[in-house]
């Protein structure tokens, strides 16, 4: 009896497990299984989209691939990158001058990639950064920086780098308002005597070349996001603000007292053609303008001491202020350009202004006061309506192109999505956590490519393996094809992506450049052909005319160095086969190693301090024969006679 | 309606049968002898198009690197490939790739193609003009395809010699399994393995062109030769 009970108990007890462990199998495993097919690219394959997310911190604007996450590049814009040498080789320390001199840092938050018609044309990317403020655009066939412009009279580069729908212009307005110009005086006078700039920088259209058209100085409010109107509202653009208070201490407490600050709306167009016409006035300025030669593989900078600027008033017609509740934040417009959105990032609450609306209001000429000169319109007069999310600290919002808004929550840390013009919402996913910014392929143009949505999360905490106190950041993809999001990835992203922009891999993965070509190579200290290599002398200048390919240098013994001397290394390397890349580091080199691409000449600067024979190396496992890819400098006492002579296989 | 005057002739019932006979001859050996005028036009694809092909493709050669053979010299398939063969077969102690200037076949093949063009071309028109029988048009054929055997016999010659004919201070001196040292004779037709590579030979559009252009000479002189025997 007892012998029957209990085999009747094991074998419950193995019932209970095997029907516990198919369950969880079912309800598990199917789910991860679909969520794990949406991101899975199978090796040799390739992802759908591009995904561009800023640096913030790192300077640097990263490249990534969706639905995978995996991380392709790191390309660097405003921070040295000794990767590659770049803000370290003689060729790219231009790019980061400044007029406050070489600032080899900066913080870029919002990249966008250039338009025609209001559709991504992937010819460039641009980027802000904003602490000393600057507008970089970066060549989307070459993945590399081609030219950083300084912004004057700007301080936080903040409201920027959004461009108009045919890259008209990339626009870069001030978070921090200053003195214009900039001046000796007591922070107290705040009030009145700030500005805030807001800078319209014209593209040309055939080569990307940026140049300030003017500047509009603005009361000194923070002007904190920004979106280009399109469609309909082409010709406008659209800035949050906040500290409409004008306080210059504790602004956490001192610049949330207004019930509602505003979001700028300024006809470009308007101002354009003042300008055009003569309108506006030049001030004095100082301000670095930096452009990088493919061709010469040489970035020059030029200081610039002159700005346009524009006062407000001065052009009737052109700006208005909209009454938008709790220190709105991010500046959204949808894809038809007819909505507005301010998300108050005090509040539960979205604000959605009507571009309709707002002309008509400006045509009845229903102001409710001024600021400084600039109408205000009524409140309630452009409300298109109000999005009563549930969520708490609502940001940024994009868009999918069938009608809906995805909108991120940073206290109630989800994403929130609701419908177009009835303001319902649809559904809410959480985020890990704290999210910023999000993107949607396409999200800031009339075309968005509503298949994912990428959420760029402040805090991590225990999403990976710890790694101390500091790690990276986290970001969350979901699938938004269907009615609901459904989160089907997280992964680890570099550095303190804020917003981030995408496009689909067609647009430039067949166009992306392979190698650079040996005869368009124009830098002065080239070596096109091996016979050119040699070493010059030129007082205590030494140039080392280089050419490297699989396996050696070209020459790989020089002697004739002396100490004191300054040698600069020009290294052409000779490969016209795509990824094969040579470095070059030698010891004691007081900067860093240099990553030179087929057909590339790069150029580092050797100071050598003590006597003795000093070996160099190629950096990159370029070849089977990699290893014996080095070479030696001799260098010899100051007041040695030693005799320059260079070789190769002697 | 009336019919014109010529079609109104036409309709009448012919009584000269004879005379259609040699009409239908004549036809079929005019027909024999455009075939043989076309033909050798198909050799012109060589001075466009390469003879033959080699590609070399590896691990990390996911787009092979290519080599086209011209009659007039060698190419590769993209801008630098030449360039990149040459420079990895440095390492086993390859010679470079020949230049136009390099080889005497580079100068001698557009002359011989060319004279065979028009030595083609002249048989099919005199054989138009009836001063010629099909016999030539074989003759053209043979001929045609004797200095492409020859041809194929040389450039083999030359795959030898390339393949075998390195430098005894090579980086890398590789051995078969039995200890004698490897050669890299790229195979005349069809695909070999070579270290990392796999190395794939096969006639391109001009060769298959001549190809082309040779049976239809072939055709004319099997018409021509029935054409013959009717009669």
């Amino acid at each position: 009896m007892k012998t029957y009970h209990q085999l009747i108990m094991t074998m419950g007890a193995a019932l209970m497990l095997a029907s516990c462990g198919q369950q969880n199998q079912n309800s598990n495993g199917a789910l991860s299984s679909s969520a794990a097919e949406k991101v899975y690219i199978a090796p040799g394959e390739q992802d759908e989209f591009y995904a561009f997310l800023s640096g913030g911190y790192s300077g640097n604007l990263t490249v990534y691939g969706l639905p995978s996450g995996r991380m392709f590049k790191e390309i660097p814009v405003f921070s040295q990158f000794p990767t590659s040498g770049y803000g370290y080789s003689e060729e790219t320390v231009p790019m980061l001058n400044t007029s406050h001199g070489f600032v080899p840092w900066d913080d870029a938050h919002h990249p966008d990639i250039s338009q025609t018609n209001g559709e991504l044309d992937g010819r460039w990317i641009f980027i802000n950064g904003n602490n000393t403020p600057r507008i970089a655009r970066i060549d989307l066939s070459t993945f590399e920086t081609a030219e950083i412009i300084e912004v004057p009279n700007s301080a936080g580069n903040h409201s920027s780098s959004f461009i108009t729908e045919n890259t008209e212009y990339v626009v870069a307005g001030t978070r921090f308002s200053v003195p214009v110009p900039q001046r000796d005086i007591s922070i107290s006078e705040y009030k009145g005597n700030f500005k805030g700039a807001l800078t319209f920088i014209s593209v040309a259209p055939e080569d990307g070349a940026m140049d300030i058209k003017f500047q509009l100085l603005m009361p000194g409010f923070n002007y904190d996001l920004s979106h280009p109107g399109r469609g309909k509202s082409h010709g406008w653009f659209f800035f949050t603000t906040y500290n409409t208070e004008e306080a210059n201490s504790l602004l956490e407490v001192n610049a949330s007292q207004n019930d509602k600050d505003f979001i700028a709306a300024i006809n470009w167009k308007k101002i354009e053609e003042y300008v055009n016409n003569g309108g506006g006035t030049k001030m004095p300025a100082n301000y670095a303008h930096n452009v990088y030669d493919e061709h010469s593989h040489t970035g020059t900078s030029t200081i610039k001491k002159e700005v346009l600027t524009v006062d407000p008033t001065e052009v009737p017609g052109a700006v208005y202020f909209l009454p938008t509740p709790k220190s709105p934040h991010g500046c959204d417009v949808d894809p038809s350009g007819q909505y507005i959105i301010g998300n108050g990032k005090l509040s539960a609450d979205l604000t959605v202004h009507s571009f309709d609306k707002m002309i008509a209001a400006i045509e009845g000429e229903k102001f409710d006061g001024e600021a400084y000169g600039i109408p205000i319109l009524k409140f309630e007069d452009v409300l298109a309506g109000q999005v009563k999310s549930g969520g708490l600290g609502p940001l940024h919002t994009e868009f999918d192109g069938q009608g809906n808004a995805y909108t991120t929550f940073f206290i109630s840390s989800e994403v929130v999505k609701w419908k177009l013009g009835t303001w319902e919402v649809i559904d809410r996913k959480p985020t890990y956590y704290s999210v910023g910014h999000l993107m949607i392929p396409g999200g800031n143009s009339r075309k968005p490519y509503g298949k994912y949505v990428v959420a760029m999360n402040k805090i991590t905490k225990d999403r990976y393996l710890p790694t101390g106190p500091e790690m990276e950041h986290s970001a969350q993809l979901y699938d938004i094809s269907g009615d609901k999001m459904e989160l089907i990835y997280d992964f680890p992203t570099h550095g303190e992506p804020h917003y981030a922009a995408g496009c689909p891999a067609e647009l430039l993965a067949p166009k992306s450049q392979k190698i650079y070509r040996l005869d368009e190579n124009k830098h002065p200290y080239a070596v096109t052909s091996v016979d050119g290599a040699k070493v010059v002398r030129d007082g205590n200048e030494v140039h080392v005319y280089m050419s490297t390919i699989r396996s050696h240098f070209t020459p790989d013994n020089i002697e004739g160095i002396k100490v004191g001397d300054k040698v600069y290394f020009h290294i052409t390397n000779h490969e016209q086969d795509f990824d094969v890349p040579h470095g070059f580091a030698i010891l004691g080199q007081n900067s860093s190693e240099l990553l030179v691409m087929p057909g590339q000449t790069k150029t580092s600067v050797w100071e050598p301090k003590q006597v003795g024979v000093w070996p160099f190396y190629c950096t990159d496992f370029c070849s089977a024969l990699h290893q014996e890819m080095q070479g030696y400098v001799r260098v010899s006492p100051a007041n040695s006679d030693t005799e320059l002579k260079w070789s190769l296989g002697e | 309606m009336t019919c014109p005057l010529y079609l109104q002739i036409e309709k009448q019932p012919s009584t000269k049968k004879p005379l259609q006979f040699v009409t239908f001859k004549s036809r079929k050996m005019k027909k024999a002898s455009l075939l043989m005028i076309v033909g050798p036009l198909f050799l012109l694809g060589l001075y466009v198009f390469p003879l033959w092909n080699i590609m070399l493709g590896a691990p990390q050669y996911p787009d092979p690197l290519g080599l086209n053979i011209h009659i007039s010299g060698l190419k590769g398939v993209s801008e630098f490939d030449i360039q990149n063969i040459d420079g990895l077969n440095h390492y086993i102690g390859m010679h470079t790739l020949p230049k136009p200037e390099d080889m005497w076949e580079f100068s001698t093949f557009p002359i011989v193609v060319g004279s065979m063009v028009v030595l083609g071309v002249l048989i099919g028109l005199l054989g138009y003009f009836k001063k010629l029988s099909y016999k030539w048009f074989i003759g053209w054929f043979v001929l045609m395809s004797i200095m492409g055997i020859l041809g194929m016999y040389d450039f083999n010659e030359w795959l030898v010699d390339y393949g075998t004919n390195l430098d005894p201070n090579a980086i890398m001196k590789l051995t078969n399994p039995d200890g004698s040292p490897m050669t890299y004779k790229p195979p005349l037709l069809g695909h070999v393995k070579m270290l990392n590579f796999d190395v794939t030979s096969m006639p391109a559009t001009g060769g298959w062109l001549m190809f082309v252009g040779m049976m239809l000479t072939l055709i004319a002189g099997y018409l021509g030769w029935k054409n013959t025997k009717k009669l």
